[in-house]
């Protein structure tokens, strides 16, 4: 590696902190290394560079029938991204992690040797990557395994749960039943109706499910978006008793009996990606995203404190997500996603108060023995980190190992005192 | 450096088919460029076979996997160095051969170029000379072997990246400028010489694109990402372009500056 300076791999930025950027270093933008190297039809592993993004696998793949094994809430990411998020989709409860699809990589390390890592080869190296946030070294190449899909559609059964108690209990009846599972959860409701949701759990539909129309349309590429928000939203937007109302209309413009409706992958997956620059309309304060999750013991509990904090601080807005998550790789390091409950929310910036909420989030996060998503966070304190993730020694060593110098650092690894 | 050929196994398809419609190749010259690489993909999608000349065989294996993946056509890797000159007199022979023919070779892409730093080259013969020998003089010697090539063959298309510096002279990038101004006229005299046989000879002069070259430089407006140009580049061989502006509105701005007289252009800082 020439030079000293500090180094941070940047694929499409998703992320909500400040992962990806250094300062007094260099970012080192990803983008164009999106060359698809190796494509093997009959296992559906392929070989690529590592700024190849889960829209470009999509787009090439979907049409041959294949799918990434796990894609997070946008297309908008790069694999070496996914990979040091260890990010997680809807379907964390039956495939993992976006880890558990990978075969190997190659990573750049600071010491300038390319390494291949594997669970075989370098498995400390592979185990400290995935989740490492770009801390040990440059992703360059991927092998990872793509997923035979019937169609580009998804048949997706709604189901109403009157409160948090009726929504875990209906993930445990059935989630096993679906590939993909999620819950809007609505974080402003109180009372009774504490955390009351909409599932949404389905699978990729097969052809006969599919509408005249629908098995046309299959084929086509993904449109680029046609909506977007051209300016910051004004601040009533976000008030509170207006995102209330809003909640409720849209928890009861779901009908009591659970129906099922087929549609196009985009909207279930990536219902954001249909707006540009959706951010916006959180206005020129913008947001944090909070996303922890608490073990299934005491989950529940942990659930109810965390829901009832926020719902009477009232800061909550219309997207937030609960998922029942599945059990990870015993290998796995500062990986976020473990066996237990996983509640996403966005919070408007509404000043002091958001942040004051966020420490006291924290507390009961730890106290239930959960963990924040470094990927989303940008105000979490080093002494909450370390309580949160307790591999995190064995992490280091294999940092301190790899890159004694920390050539690779970010601001978060500052924020959060890593090195120290 | 002379010429190697890296062979893949996507040439045995070739001769292995019958009945299988008459393949054609595209050969890219400086093929890691950006600009080339998304030029490359644009005839591949129109079912061309590629064959990826350039200096860093690494990165051309993986440009040509990429092609392979993406388009399931044929793609080819020849070493080539622009400065050297057995690549500048054997380069267009191996690729002759990596496509099976004379036949097959249905047009040439020159995509390499360096633009220097102006500010050393106004003052450095050395490097002055040097930026010369390669967007000049290697383009010259490479398209004339290319020429006799397709006036043999009686069709195809010849295609020269050259740039809106060699519009007007200017102190900001001169040395550049004129290598590519004499590339072009050269590519003038090209079509004039080749015009009867309907071969298509075009000169592409891209404005400001998202390339390693323009990466990071100060004062860059409306920059067009490399993808469009290589889908641009090829669409202009369909229509049998001769000068393709890229983006389109450069054509007016270079219009506007080479005629602001001369006493308003000293003025400038262009």
């Amino acid at each position: 590696m020439i030079g000293s300076e500090k180094l941070v791999a940047r694929g499409l930025g998703r992320s909500y902190g400040d992962a990806a950027v250094v300062r007094h270093g260099r970012t080192v933008l990803t983008e164009r290394l999106d060359r698809f190297l190796q494509f093997d039809a009959r296992t559906g592993v392929l070989e690529c560079e590592a700024g190849v993004t889960i829209n470009a696998l999509i787009d090439h793949f979907l049409p041959l029938g294949f799918f990434p094994s796990v894609v997070p809430g946008t297309k908008h990411v790069t694999l070496g991204g996914a990979i040091a998020a260890d990010v997680h989709g809807k379907n964390h409860h039956v495939a993992g992690a976006f880890s558990r699809h990978v075969r190997s990589f190659r990573l750049l390390t600071a010491s300038g040797a390319e390494l291949e890592c594997s669970r075989a080869n370098n498995a400390d190296l592979f185990w400290a990557t995935i989740g490492g946030m770009g801390l040990t070294g440059i992703i360059t190449d991927v092998r990872l395994t793509l997923s035979p899909v019937p169609s580009p559609y998804v048949s997706v059964r709604y189901e109403r749960a009157s409160n948090i108690d009726d929504a875990l209990e209906l993930f445990h009846a059935d989630d096993h039943r679906y590939a993909f599972s999620v819950a809007w959860i609505d974080c402003l409701s109180r009372g009774g109706s504490l955390g009351r949701a909409v599932l949404m759990r389905g699978d990729f539909a097969p052809n006969e499910l599919l509408t005249a129309r629908q098995r046309h349309d299959g084929s086509r590429r993904s449109p680029t978006p046609r909506l977007s928000v051209p300016g910051s939203a004004p601040q009533f937007v976000l008030a509170t008793p207006l995102m209330r109302a809003f909640n409720a209309g849209y928890y009861h413009s779901h009908p009591g009996a659970p129906r099922t409706k087929v549609l196009s992958y985009e909207p279930f997956f990536f219902p954001l990606d249909k707006i540009r620059n959706w951010n916006r309309l959180y206005g020129r304060r913008g947001f944090l995203q909070y996303q922890c999750v608490l073990p299934s013991v005491g989950g529940r509990e942990g659930l109810i404190r965390i829901l009832e904090m926020i719902s009477s601080s009232g800061s909550a807005s219309f997207l937030a997500v609960l998922k029942r998550f599945g059990e990870g790789e015993p290998g796995q390091l500062l990986s976020f996603p473990r066996v237990g409950y996983t509640l996403a929310l966005d919070l408007p910036n509404r000043g002091p108060e958001v942040f004051e909420l966020l420490e006291r989030l924290d507390a009961l996060v730890v106290r239930f023995g959960g963990r924040v998503y470094l990927a989303k966070d940008a105000r979490m304190r080093p002494e909450t980190f370390r309580a949160m993730y307790p591999e995190f020694r064995t992490w280091l060593a294999i940092k301190n190992e790899v890159d004694p110098d920390w050539r690779f650092s970010s601001d978060l690894a500052v924020r959060l005192r890593l090195m120290d | 450096m002379g010429t190697t050929i890296h062979s893949s196994p996507a040439s045995a398809d070739r001769t292995g088919a019958v009945n299988a419609p008459a393949r054609e190749s595209v050969l890219i010259l400086g093929a890691s460029s950006s600009i080339a690489r998304w030029t490359a993909h644009a005839f591949a999608r129109r079912g061309y076979d590629l064959i990826l000349a350039g200096r860093d065989d690494d990165d051309l294996a993986r440009l040509a996997s990429d092609v392979r993946v993406r388009h399931n056509m044929g793609a080819e890797t020849l070493h080539f160095d622009a400065l050297s000159v057995s690549s500048q007199a054997t380069a267009f022979g191996d690729a002759v051969r990596l496509a099976g023919g004379a036949e097959h070779l249905a047009g040439v892409v020159l995509a390499f170029g360096l633009l220097g730093d102006q500010r050393r080259a106004a003052h450095d013969s050395e490097l002055a000379g040097y930026l010369v020998d390669v967007n000049f003089t290697a383009a010259v010697r490479v398209l004339t072997v290319a020429s006799d090539h397709f006036e043999s063959r009686g069709r195809g298309f010849i295609v020269a990246v050259g740039s809106v510096a060699g519009d007007r002279g200017r102190q900001s990038n001169y040395v550049y400028g004129a290598a590519k101004a004499g590339l072009a006229v050269f590519m003038q005299g090209l079509r004039h010489r080749l015009a009867p046989m309907g071969i298509t000879v075009l000169t592409v002069k891209p404005g400001f694109v998202d390339t390693q070259m323009t990466f990071g430089h100060p004062g860059l407006f409306l920059v067009a990402p490399p993808s469009a140009v290589g889908e641009q580049i090829a669409r202009a061989v369909e229509e049998q372009r001769s000068v393709l502006y890229v983006p389109a509105f450069w054509r007016i701005v270079m219009l506007i500056i080479r005629l602001l007289p001369q006493r308003i252009f000293h003025r400038t800082r262009l």
